[in-house]
């Protein structure tokens, strides 16, 4: 028999499960996404040949690499489902915030698994050394769930359009500018030896104020972008 | 429970193009409404503004269920869909496709249950097979298995038979003609139009 279940939380981990175990029957993302990731960072590796970057050109390859990995995958979340045509389905039986919530934990999932296929591959072919760790990931988790945020909204926006990639980016890289200039601000400090965690105060706050505005406003307005 | 489906003064246009103009209808429990047409007349068209899918240029759709007016949104629930225009996940089982959207709707069936039921429709013993590696008309039975899940009031089917077979056509003659709340039918099939107690005539 039917029984009546859950709130929302539990719609959206559904939903998270669902795309999980989807990727891991199609690699619709994850191939996309790693495969970005490992030629850019070659293609990095080759083009300085071993030449000594600073940690500002260091701070911001890595986040340029992360940025352009995750348009590449991210935006398949809600293009799978307009292009194979089950997001009908999924508007009659789903809550739009519901199907936001999951889709966002899924795209987070990615994402970090993205950083966790980046870092070490930057570490080992790019010289990439981090001063303070605490600082680092700080800055990693934050700046990667404000960046999965964005793009998972504007993935949504831009699943019905006919052009989807140059849209993606188009529409994405103004919102996530001020992201990217703080992360790769914190980054550096992260790197910089004799550097406090306090340093780097200001980019944290700028970074969690951005994720949380970011994520206020992709609940509030994802329904409209969704049902119409 | 009272039901009644009011569509007042209903047009669609895309830029450019008329697609209908002033389509009114009263609906109420236990009838069924005909929507027919040539292809390309907007019969689709009007099932999705009906389920609230697309905005219709003028007019409005209102539902109401035991009196309370609902808002398009709120209709959904209520709301049991077969369209072509509406695929399941191919890269899932009928089972898990089942599961998935019955939890995100908020139920959970157990998994003898959603095998009983698929059982009913003709898919015994195919629950654990993906979605791709079934028919056109295995996956027409499927939409039937998961629009009946949630026993909704109103039940939508835009083009109800298509890629059946004879025992399918058999099996959606008994769930129309078994079903209590409002049935809305999309199609050009003549042996269809039978099942109508009101219609819709489009591009005429």
């Amino acid at each position: 028999m039917a029984t009546s279940s859950s709130g929302s939380a539990t719609k959206a981990i559904s939903l998270f499960l669902k795309d999980i175990k989807s990727e891991f029957r199609t690699r619709y993302a994850i191939n996309a996404i790693a495969m970005f990731a490992v030629v850019t960072v070659f293609a990095i590796s080759f083009a300085i040949k071993g030449t000594g970057l600073s940690t500002e050109l260091q701070a911001s390859l890595l986040w340029i690499v992360i940025y352009f990995s995750s348009l590449s995958g991210l935006a398949q979340s809600f293009v799978k489902e307009e292009e194979s045509k089950t997001a009908m389905a999924l508007r009659l039986y789903a809550p739009a915030e519901v199907i936001f919530a999951g889709k966002l934990l899924f795209n987070l999932v990615l994402l970090f698994g993205l950083n966790l296929i980046t870092i070490p591959l930057f570490a080992i072919f790019i010289s990439f050394e981090v001063a303070s760790y605490p600082l680092f990931f700080a800055i990693l988790l934050i700046g990667s769930t404000g960046l999965a945020v964005v793009t998972t909204f504007v993935a949504a926006i831009i699943s019905k359009a006919s052009v989807k990639g140059a849209l993606f980016a188009v529409l994405s890289f103004p919102l996530i500018l001020p992201l990217l200039v703080e992360a790769i601000s914190g980054t550096k400090k992260a790197m910089t030896d004799g550097i406090a965690f306090g340093a780097a105060r200001m980019e944290i706050q700028v970074l969690l104020s951005y994720l949380v505005i970011m994520v206020v406003l992709s609940f509030l307005l994802f329904e409209a972008v969704w049902n119409d | 429970m009272s039901l009644k489906l009011t569509i007042d003064g209903l047009a669609k246009e895309f830029p450019g193009r008329p697609v209908f103009s002033d389509i009114s209808a009263v609906v109420e429990e236990g009838r069924r409404l005909v929507i027919t047409g040539p292809n390309g007349s907007g019969k689709s068209t009007l099932v999705r503004i009906l389920c609230a899918f697309n905005r219709p240029t003028r007019g409005s759709v209102g539902f109401e269920i035991d009196e309370k007016k609902l808002t398009h949104l709120e209709i959904r629930p209520h709301i049991g869909l077969v369209s072509p225009d509406m695929v399941l996940y191919d890269e899932l089982t009928a089972i898990e496709n089942l599961s998935f959207f019955a939890e995100v709707a908020g139920h959970r069936f157990e998994i003898p249950e959603l095998e009983r039921r698929l059982e009913n429709i003709g898919l015994a013993g195919r629950g654990r097979d993906f979605v791709g590696s079934y028919s056109s008309g295995m996956k027409q039975r499927l939409k039937y298995c998961l629009a009946l899940l949630r026993e909704p009031e109103i039940l939508i089917l835009d083009e109800p038979t298509a890629n059946l077979d004879e025992r399918g056509k058999g099996l959606v003659d008994d769930i129309i003609r078994s079903h209590h709340g409002i049935v809305v039918i999309a199609t050009n099939e003549k042996a269809e139009l039978f099942y109508g107690d009101q219609f819709i005539r489009l591009g005429d």
